[in-house]
């Protein structure tokens, strides 16, 4: 085969893969809006997804925003520009950090499990089981993980984060580079402005749809027993962090590009 | 009693890319009958009840339930027709993130035929039916042996007392005392709620336990249809080789996989 023809060949796949995940992505949004609604199903995912994720978004971001203050600290010191400190810690917390981590730590806990738990479904016949129950595996498994996760990762989790992590810089920069509690939380009110929150929660919302979407996709469509559960489940998370990290950048651009 | 098959199948036409699966099926379910579908591993016989099922798509022929045409209906009309299945899944397939009164009570609540209470009652008694005590039915899928999944797979396939269930293997991974005592079930749970039944086996007990008609499925084609109590003196060589297990005979194994 020649050269050309890979590189047309891999082109191909990719586009069939983009179309199936957006045909699925239209279907899951077409059940989203049409009943039967299952809310028991929504509150478990929502308890799941949301509740059980706090502790190691919060850890994360909690250490993250400690390290950003102590390297924030120590390169603006060659300026000396230490007080910029609380300015560059909170917008980089918001804007881009807290969303950004506890994206892709969701999406290596929940895009995971969705792939895991829904793949096995699949090879257990399990998906069989529920059409000859008379239920839309959609509307009672896809929509409820979509919806949850795109309510949660804005309305806990992001919040959370941003707030975790602000407030581990915060520790660090009152406990041991010896800034005031006050003037450090006065700063960080005064340069935090309302599009960076903004632009965190819309973060925080497109990335739960894109991990529980390639969660569902790949476990959905699972194939060849453990090994096949197995695949999906890597090709979830893989899946899901790139887009995660692609989409940061296009929201980014649609807030802050001048 | 209507003339009309409650099943009929014709020309029944499945492939799997170049791979044909089912050829040109016909066959003939009565209602009340048990049918008993034989055959070798790989032979097509799950293929065809889920393409009755609506589960795989049929690629020609014909599959009409009481005298409705299912092949290019509506997901609608299909899921209005699915109401009437029911069906006990070879591995059980039960959903392992509900507790056994659910999973058997799943169909009732899915089609709104009863409110919680009510339908844990009715999952009761569906599991006293098979022979399993009101303990059972707070415990989760995977506290149970083998036998006892089968069981609540066959508590979930009656209960919503269906005019049609089938069942797939359903002695598979059985002890020969456990497979009998399924067997018994299956023929009384049939008998309690006037169903037909299409079970799919190469179980010979259950063949002779479970049947009022056997047909046996060959290189994707019916090669031949008769009572139970034919089948030892039918003249065919094919179902000699199979009801007998010998490797000698005009079936050949396919020892690599197409």
């Amino acid at each position: 085969m020649n050269f050309l023809a890979l590189i047309g060949r891999v082109v191909i796949n990719f586009l069939r893969a983009a179309g199936k995940i957006g045909l699925f992505a239209v279907n899951a949004l077409t059940h989203m809006l049409s009943p039967p609604y299952y809310p028991r199903e929504l509150f478990k995912q929502m308890m799941n997804i949301g509740y059980y994720s706090l502790p190691v978004v919060g850890l994360t971001t909690l250490f993250t925003g400690a390290a950003l203050a102590v390297n924030i600290y120590e390169g603006s010191s060659r300026f000396n520009a230490e007080s910029t400190l609380p300015t560059i810690v909170v917008i980089g917390i918001v804007r881009e950090l807290g969303p950004t981590l506890c994206g892709l730590i969701v999406a290596g806990r929940v895009s995971a499990s969705m792939a895991a738990e829904l793949g096995t479904m699949r090879v257990t016949e399990q998906i069989d089981a529920l059409v000859t129950l008379s239920t839309d595996p959609f509307k009672y498994l896809i929509a409820p993980r979509i919806l949850a996760t795109i309510i949660m990762m804005p309305l806990m989790l992001v919040v959370v984060a941003d707030t975790i992590g602000v407030l581990g810089g915060y520790l660090i920069a009152t406990s041991k580079l010896g800034f005031n509690s006050g003037n450090y939380m006065k700063s960080t009110m005064d340069f935090l402005e309302a599009i960076d929150v903004m632009a965190s929660l819309t973060k925080a919302a497109v990335f739960g749809f894109f991990i529980s979407l390639m969660g569902c996709y790949h476990g959905f469509n699972t194939h060849g027993g453990a090994q096949g559960v197995g695949v999906s489940t890597t090709n979830a998370v893989v899946s899901a962090c790139i887009m995660i990290l692609l989409s940061n950048y296009v929201v980014t651009e649609m807030f802050f590009s001048s | 009693m209507s003339n009309i098959p409650k099943i009929s199948l014709k020309g029944l036409h499945k492939r799997f890319g170049t791979k044909v699966v089912l050829d040109s099926v016909d066959l003939e379910v009565m209602s009340g009958e048990s049918m008993v579908i034989i055959g070798g591993s790989g032979s097509g016989k799950s293929v065809t009840i889920k393409c009755i099922l609506g589960l795989l798509t049929a690629n020609g022929g014909s599959i009409k339930i009481d005298g409705k045409e299912m092949i290019g209906i509506s997901n609608s009309e299909r899921s209005a027709i699915l109401n009437k299945f029911g069906m006990l899944f070879q591995g059980g397939a039960l959903f392992d993130s509900l507790p056994v009164w659910e999973n058997v009570a799943f169909g009732l609540l899915a089609q709104r035929l009863h409110n919680r209470k009510d339908a844990k009652e009715i999952a009761i008694e569906k599991l006293r039916r098979v022979g399993l005590g009101p303990d059972v039915a707070k415990l989760s899928p995977a506290e149970l042996s083998g036998g006892m999944q089968k069981r609540v797979g066959l508590a979930r396939a009656i209960a919503t007392n269906p005019e049609i269930i089938f069942f797939d293997e359903p002695t598979t991974g059985l002890d020969p005392i456990m497979s009998d005592v399924i067997n018994e079930l299956i023929v009384e749970c049939v008998k309690d709620v006037g169903a037909t039944a299409l079970t799919i086996t190469h179980d010979m007990s259950s063949v002779r336990k479970i049947a009022d008609n056997v047909a046996m499925i060959y290189h994707g084609n019916m090669i031949w249809t008769g009572p139970k109590e034919n089948i030892d003196k039918s003249g065919s060589d094919y179902i000699d080789q199979f009801i007998n297990g010998k490797a000698e005979g005009p079936i050949k194994m396919e020892i690599l996989k197409g």
